[in-house]
């Protein structure tokens, strides 16, 4: 499938609202490689968030409101492929919000039969693995918790890194454990959020890796946010940067540089 | 009248009054057939490999084991075995297939009661109705002539068990309880598995809690 | 027992920083996990026992009502009583009355979360019958005047200084470090106890419908004693514990030790089925069932139903990275851990509970260990719906939220809201990367940074990209 000469796999990119709004690279990075994998991809204008906040809040009404504007916007696409678990998770709890006679229901269900989060369409859906990318370092990998056990990425992620030039990987202990990000549970709960990130930054060092590399970018801010504060030197990047072979920006929470475009 | 109040709420909750008749025969089906669930493989094998599978389960839930050659070898067995612990007395349950041993022959060295257990009790010695190799499990109940307080109060419980009676999963012993006790259970049934113990001092394991401190299994051809 | 759950967040904040109680909760991850781990390895088919305990709990919850007559009418035929109890308070006095109808002074009591949930030994001592607990976990914690903070393992949040202490001072004996010795200690202490008491108080792990059985598992054996000794014995289960017959008990007691605490099969599982037999030597002379409800029979037929698959193995609580950093007194009530977090907002109401169901980061480590495949994160989740519905989430939620969804839900007016977000936190990061107080979002900053936007959206990128492209 990976081969480039037949039809292009049509694909609409799901941004995410941090990929979008924190850190461009991730979702340009999900691009390229989707390129390189023979994608066609678009980014369908009319979307904006997975609907988490509200879903995980108990406020259905505005969830269904996100899903139905999610839904129209990705009609039409082959595949739906974005740089997170969670969001992607999310878009597979859709169905739940229609009861069976409802049209939407239907709509939601396709969607979800489309819609794969980045290393496992490659892996699973394209039996993508021509990698080209290099890395020096060690790196340590975190299981994001919705990536892991709502759509079963744990070997995706590591069979696509294996193919990273230079890149050494460290598994870390309790790299399945959440690191207590949990979207507003960080803030809502910062203590108890404050002590399950500790535990996962000590794990990350204990590993000896010096970059901490995981798919979902909530997690990946809430490690690096607490390195940072830690004053660990451990960098932390998205896994499609190092399979993009796009590590040339400086890390996650780490921009000792001009801003390169003027505000 | 909590009960009626109890039923009315889980039927109205099940969106139903009073169940169908097929839904009546579907629990009365299963009450009578007894379906067995997943048996795990372990516990399918020939006689001997459950035997073995017996011993090593029970070992490993720190149960002694002795293999003997008969019967008739227990009262030594248990004499020596209980000297090892500086043990002499024994608590026997009055099953005629133990009282009916030698018992006299190791009379200086054992002092045997035939009672229930009671407070203070070094040891007491009971037959085992069945043997579960799937986990080296022993099950024992309640009968005139075997107490349930022997399983429990005294700080040895010695047991014998015939090889014949080693079953693999849990299930077989149920076929052959309900023969061996038509129409209802006795009244306890015990399934032991290694001598008593608790975690509940900073999750370290110890040995001898409220049970029996040691648990022997004589195992006779 | 109080309810403190609406204190969930300080108790959790004074448990964070509690550094015995984070020492003895080190304990139970170094333990249970790896053991659970380990004894489900060596159980092959251990995932197709799960899927059909799943299926088994529903099918019998489907037929819950024809399952209860029949358990009911099995005990009567054993000789044993059953009493049907709506609430904590009908159960209480119906365990008092059996109590005075024995004259009874003292009870022994085996290990029972339902008790605790009825709050029965507080009910007994005012009302002159003393409870005595005879598991080694509960008895500590009742010479402590305190409570569980785990379903098997009750003084997890205690360590050997805290029992070696409340020994001393109950016992009279000189102090001792030594756990074997301690333990010898209670044992020693309990025996009169057994021997004393004139009705013996177990719970259930399962109630067996064909045969009108109760079963207790145990590691101790303070339960058998419990209820051999005394004459009479008293079984404290709730309706849900109901299994159609010994080959269905079976399923379950494979998943139960394995998932509880790592071990092939618990040391004593008893079944008790009516009273002493015409010429057995031992055993209790009446035998009665409390049977209670409590809120159960409420959960049948809503999304709440699946919660009464639960055998009260522990395994949530035990893999629980929110259980593991704050202890179970910190959810305030009976339950603990992400179980707790479902049923404490049934039994105690959604407006005390509203804290617990929301201290979770859906995770979803517990639904990954439950043997009874029960999806936790999804009720919690519908516990924030209700909680939502009834307008209970606070109001910097309700209109956060609010504000959120205008812009989440209009693409236009989003892009241009998140493009100026963006450039606010650029603008306040400055060059380092990262902020270090970020208003508004304290509860972030406090702890740690906050990574800045590396640049202008993907989206405004995207679209000059697109815009360039079409110029060539
Ligand atoms: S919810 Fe599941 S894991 Fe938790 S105690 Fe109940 S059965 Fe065990």
């Amino acid at each position: 499938m990976s081969d480039t000469q037949t039809a292009p796999i049509k694909v609409g990119l799901f941004v995410t609202c941090l990929a979008d709004m924190f850190r461009p690279e991730v979702a340009f990075a999900t691009v390229k490689l989707l390129e390189q994998a023979g994608c066609d991809v678009e980014v369908p204008a009319a979307q904006t968030c997975c609907g988490q906040p509200a879903f995980n809040s108990g406020d259905n009404h505005n969830s269904r409101r996100i899903a139905r504007q999610t839904i129209e916007a990705f009609e039409g696409y082959q595949y739906v492929v974005g740089p997170s678990g969670s969001c992607i998770g999310m878009l597979h709890h859709y169905p739940e919000l229609f009861d069976d006679r409802d049209p939407w229901k239907q709509r939601a269900e396709h969607l979800k039969a489309r819609a794969f989060e980045i290393t496992s369409f490659l892996v699973d859906e394209l039996g993508f693995n021509a990698i080209e990318s290099r890395f020096t370092g060690t790196i340590t990998y975190h299981d994001s918790c919705s990536g892991l056990r709502e759509l079963g990425i744990k070997q995706q992620p590591r069979q696509l890194l294996a193919e990273v030039a230079g890149a050494d990987l460290r598994e870390m202990q309790e790299a399945e454990t959440c690191c207590g990000f949990g979207g507003t549970f960080c803030v809502k709960y910062a203590d108890i959020s404050n002590r399950m990130v500790s535990n996962k930054t000590g794990f990350a060092a204990d590993s000896d890796a010096d970059t901490l590399v995981g798919g979902d970018l909530g997690c990946l801010l809430n490690m690096a946010g607490k390195l940072k504060r830690e004053g660990r030197d451990i960098q932390v990047r998205h896994v499609v940067e190092l399979l993009a072979d796009m590590t040339d920006t400086p890390a996650i929470g780490e921009a000792d540089y001009d801003l390169g475009q003027p505000l | 009248m909590s009960r009626a109040d109890i039923f009315a709420n889980i039927r109205r909750g099940l969106r139903r009054s009073e169940a169908t008749e097929a839904q009546r025969e579907t629990v009365r089906q299963r009450l009578q057939q007894r379906p067995r669930n997943i048996i795990p493989s372990r516990s399918q094998h020939e006689h001997d490999a459950l035997v073995e599978l017996f011993v090593r389960m029970a070992r490993e839930a720190a149960a002694e084991v002795v293999e003997l050659d008969s019967l008739e070898q227990l009262p030594c067995a248990v004499a020596d075995n209980l000297e090892q612990k500086q043990q002499h007395e024994l608590v026997l349950a009055s099953d005629s297939a133990l009282t009916e041993l030698g018992w006299a022959a190791v009379h200086e060295r054992v002092e045997c009661h035939q009672r229930v257990a009671q407070v203070g009790d070094q040891a007491s010695l009971t037959l085992a109705f069945a043997g579960i190799a799937e986990t080296g499990t022993l099950m024992l109940f309640s009968r005139p002539d075997s107490p349930t307080t022997l399983n429990f109060l005294p700080d040895t419980h010695l047991v014998v068990l015939s090889k014949q009676a080693i079953v693999g999963p849990y299930e077989d012993t149920w076929d052959r309880l309900r023969e061996a006790s038509p129409g209802r259970l006795p009244r306890t049934v015990n399934m032991i598995t290694g001598p008593s113990r608790s975690a509940d001092i900073e999750q370290k394991l110890q040995m001898g809690a409220h049970g029996p401190r040691q648990l022997v299994i004589f195992l006779i051809p | 027992m109080d309810i403190k759950s609406p204190e969930f967040k300080q108790s959790a904040r004074i448990a964070l920083q509690d550094a015995n109680l984070q020492k003895a909760l080190g304990n139970l991850k170094a333990g249970f996990p790896g053991k659970r781990a380990s004894a489900v390895a060596r159980m092959p088919e251990f995932d197709a026992l799960r899927d059909q305990a799943r299926d088994l709990k529903n099918h019998i919850l489907e037929h819950l009502d024809l399952y209860l007559e029949a358990f009911e009418a099995r005990v009567v035929e054993n000789g044993g009583q059953v009493h049907w109890c709506r609430t904590s308070e009908d159960a209480r006095q119906t365990i008092l009355q059996i109590c005075r109808e024995q004259n009874a002074k003292t009870v022994t009591k085996g290990k029972s979360m339902v008790t605790e949930e009825i709050n029965l030994n507080e009910y007994l001592e005012e009302h002159g019958v003393q409870p005595v607990e005879t598991d080694l976990g509960e008895y500590i914690l009742q010479l402590r005047g305190d409570h569980p903070s785990h379903i098997i393992a009750p003084a997890i949040h205690l360590n050997l200084e805290d029992v070696s202490e409340a020994f001393h001072e109950h016992h009279h004996r000189p102090k001792s470090d030594d756990p074997a010795v301690l333990m010898a200690e209670a044992r020693e202490m309990l025996r009169k106890q057994f021997a004393a008491a004139d009705v013996g108080i177990t719970g259930a792990n399962f109630l067996v419908a064909e045969t009108g059985s109760t079963l207790i598992a145990t590691n101790e054996g303070n339960g058998d004693l419990t209820q051999i000794l005394p004459k009479t014995h008293i079984v404290v289960s709730s309706i849900e514990k109901v299994v159609p017959t010994l080959e269905d008990m079976s399923l379950f007691l494979r998943l139960l030790a394995r998932s509880a605490t790592g071990q092939e099969f618990t040391v004593y599982n008893t079944l008790s089925s009516g009273n002493r037999r015409p010429d057995d030597q031992d055993g209790p002379e009446n035998f009665h069932v409390v049977l209670v409800d409590n809120g159960r029979s409420d959960m049948v037929g809503t999304e709440f139903q699946e919660m009464l698959r639960c055998i009260r193995c522990s395994a949530c609580m035990n893999h629980c990275p929110v259980y593991g950093a704050v202890g179970g007194h910190s959810y305030g009530w009976v339950y603990p851990g992400p179980m707790g977090s479902v049923l404490t907002p049934q039994m105690i109401g959604i407006e005390k509970a509203a804290l617990l169901p929301n201290a979770s980061t859906f995770c979803g480590k517990c639904e990954e260990v439950c043997p009874v495949r029960i999806p936790l994160p999804k009720l919690m989740r519908h516990w924030r719906e209700k909680e939502f519905e009834k307008h209970l989430s606070p109001k910097a939620v309700r209109w956060g939220l609010g504000g959120w969804a205008f812009f989440a839900t209009r693409p236009g007016l989003y892009r241009w809201a998140s493009a100026g977000a963006s450039r606010f936190m650029r603008l306040l990061g400055g060059r380092k990367g990262k902020i270090r107080k970020l208003p508004l979002a304290g509860g972030w900053t406090d702890h740690r940074d906050m990574p800045t936007p590396t640049g202008k959206t993907f989206m405004q990128q995207w679209n000059e990209r697109q815009q360039q492209e079409k110029q060539r």
